[in-house]
């Protein structure tokens, strides 16, 4: 573990995107303290440009409504469904993937081929229907990412497995007479790990995308404050009214941007023979 | 011999999964909260019962479960996707109706991805380690990060708003053009929103292309052309890059569909009037129907893709194990 911090810091970009994202998760948790107003409170002037009034630092959106307040509060919703997406994503893959990977046979089949099916729907429209279907709230859609993005992971993990599955220290764990349950968590998972990390933050990635996405398009939670539902509210006054839509788009492309270093980062210290290879 | 029966098992796998769809979309419609007449009334709320029974009579609303399948699915594979209460049109004729604005954009901005994506992945392959290589990664990267109907938008602003080089929205001009002209505008209003779509997987295939170039210029043959003492740039045109285009096919296939998930945002930011358009437009007014149809659509799409893909990987890998 020790090690593995040591060659995280080696690189000064993982080190500067890993400041950020501390500083960023902060920000998420004392939101609510930190924002000069209630995000869907209306405090000002409508239509306030930023950097003129020190009340409004980034100035006010069509309806007089804070933009820095609502930066402030969407970064709570988006870190938290980027997290929340992604544990449950890599549990319920790793789960199936394991479970495939591990006993093959007809299990292996079910899953191969489900994940086959759920690979040919077009992600971002499936993840729209099971929103507008079963009504936009955070719930409806954290479980529409869900669905749509275990498949990888579950591919993953179970590409990883079929292949531990018969080297020779997992012969052996067997043959030893340990438990599926102890080869599957103490033998076989530790190794397949480093991947997975890496597709972890991926995941949390897309998860704030997919979600900024569908709030864009008027689909998100009525009662968040996002940075996809400020962007698409200001979209259609964007000639006159740049900063409503561009500044929570700066946001969300930072925080992506951040994620993702902080995640490459993390792939390349967990497996430094897989960097070494990719940059030959 | 083999490979036909390779494409005849692939193309029953395809029907297979087109079947599996018209099942999930089935269940979408019965799962959704309310009556599934409402739902497919388009949740009118205070329809007339006169109506609402006529349409539990149509979809066997009061028959079991199984038969209201059956009658879905005959309807469904016979391309019979319903009735817009809404539009009060057909919905597949809806669809038809704006499909080739959607091929247009999605089909112009598939081939700028390709064409971009694979000449900057092989330009960053070329120069490794070098600033190009490097310049075009942290490109790629910052591309990645960026939502797609956030780069519209920026374009918007920036070639539409403070450069005025080109339209904003729509797909032409109101006045009627002929000629030359006609296409002309077409492209000036084609060139954003197809290049919004295509940036995103510019980023992802230079990416592809970059690695698997990589992984090829190490091999024997590559070695040995180096050593015929052929051109740099023949060795990389005819060599590498030939036999480094197979994961990009792969992929084109598999991300043809969500291409087409993507026209969504883009049809919604430029109001392209498109099938994407058309989703979102049902969305809102609860027309499931429609929405579904676009659903169903656009996932067929995607298996004919993904099939011609696999095709045409047989043809031009000999050896592809068709077997498998």
């Amino acid at each position: 573990m020790k090690k593995l911090w040591q060659r995280y810091c080696e690189r000064k970009t993982s080190v500067v995107g890993l400041v950020l994202l501390v500083l960023i998760t902060v920000i998420a948790f004392i939101a609510p303290w930190i924002a000069p107003h209630q995000p869907w409170d209306i405090v000002g002037t409508p239509f306030l440009p930023p950097f003129e009034d020190s009340a409004h630092l980034l100035g006010t959106d069509t309806l007089g409504r804070d933009i820095l307040s609502g930066i402030v509060h969407g970064t709570r919703i988006s870190l938290t469904i980027g997290l929340m997406c992604m544990v449950a994503t890599v549990i319920l893959g790793l789960a199936l993937g394991a479970v495939a990977g591990y006993y093959g046979k007809w299990i292996d089949d079910v899953l191969m081929r489900s994940t086959e099916f759920f690979q040919v729907l077009p992600n971002f429209v499936f993840v729209v229907v099971l929103v507008a279907i079963f009504r936009p709230s955070i719930g409806s859609i954290f479980l529409a990412i869900v669905i749509v993005s275990w498949p990888p992971v579950a591919r993953l993990v179970r590409s990883e497995f079929l292949s531990l599955r018969s080297r020779e220290f997992v012969e052996a764990a067997v043959a030893v007479g340990h438990t599926n349950r102890w080869i599957i968590f103490k033998e076989i998972l530790p190794n397949a790990l480093s991947p997975i990390v890496a597709m972890s933050s991926l995941m949390v990635a897309s998860s704030i995308l997919l979600e900024s996405a569908v709030s864009f398009l008027g689909l998100g939670d009525p009662n968040l404050m996002t940075w996809g539902y400020m962007i698409g509210t200001g979209r259609t006054v964007i000639r006159g009214a740049w900063w409503m839509s561009v500044l929570p788009g700066v946001a969300l492309v930072s925080t992506i941007l951040i994620i993702n270093v902080v995640g490459e980062g993390l792939g390349r210290a967990w497996n430094p023979r897989l960097s070494n290879g990719a940059a030959r | 011999m083999e490979r036909f029966e390779y494409i005849a098992k692939r193309c029953v796998k395809a029907v297979f999964l087109i079947v599996l769809i018209a099942l999930l979309n089935f269940l979408l419609i019965r799962m959704a909260p309310g009556d599934p007449a409402f739902v497919i009334a388009g949740e009118s709320g205070s329809v007339d019962p006169l109506f609402m029974a006529q349409l539990r009579a149509e979809f066997k609303l009061d028959q079991p479960l199984w038969v209201q399948l059956w009658t879905y699915l005959k309807d469904v594979l016979q391309f019979d996707l319903g009735y817009s209460y809404r539009n009060k049109a057909e919905v597949i004729d809806l669809i038809v109706a704006r499909l080739p604005a959607t091929l247009l954009l999605t089909g112009t901005g598939f081939l700028l991805a390709i064409v971009g994506g694979v000449l900057l992945g092989a330009v960053a392959a070329r120069t490794v380690g070098r600033w190009q290589d490097s310049t075009i990664g942290l490109i790629c990267m910052t591309i990645y990060a960026m939502p797609l109907y956030w780069v519209g938008l920026a374009l918007v602003l920036i070639f539409a708003g403070w450069l005025e080089w080109l339209p904003a929205f729509g797909i032409g001009s109101v006045q009627p053009l002929e000629g030359w002209d006609f296409v002309w505008d077409r492209i000036t209003y084609l060139t954003l929103p197809a290049l919004t779509l295509a940036l995103h997987y510019i980023a992802v295939y230079a990416r592809l292309t970059r690695s698997s170039m990589l992984e090829v210029q190490n091999q024997d043959f590559v070695k040995l052309a180096r050593a015929k003492g052929l051109p740099p740039l023949r060795i990389t045109t005819a060599h590498v890059l030939r036999n480094s285009l197979l994961p990009i096919v792969t992929f084109a296939g598999i991300q043809a569909g969500n291409l087409i998930g993507g026209s969504i945002l883009v049809e919604t930011v430029f109001a392209w009037p498109g099938i994407g358009r058309l989703a979102l437009d049902s969305l809102l007014v609860r027309d499931y129907n429609t929405l579904l149809g676009v659903f169903f659509l656009c996932s067929v799409m995607t298996i004919v893709f993904n099939l011609i893909a696999d095709v045409v990987y047989s043809i031009i890998d000999p050896r592809i194990d068709i077997q498998k």
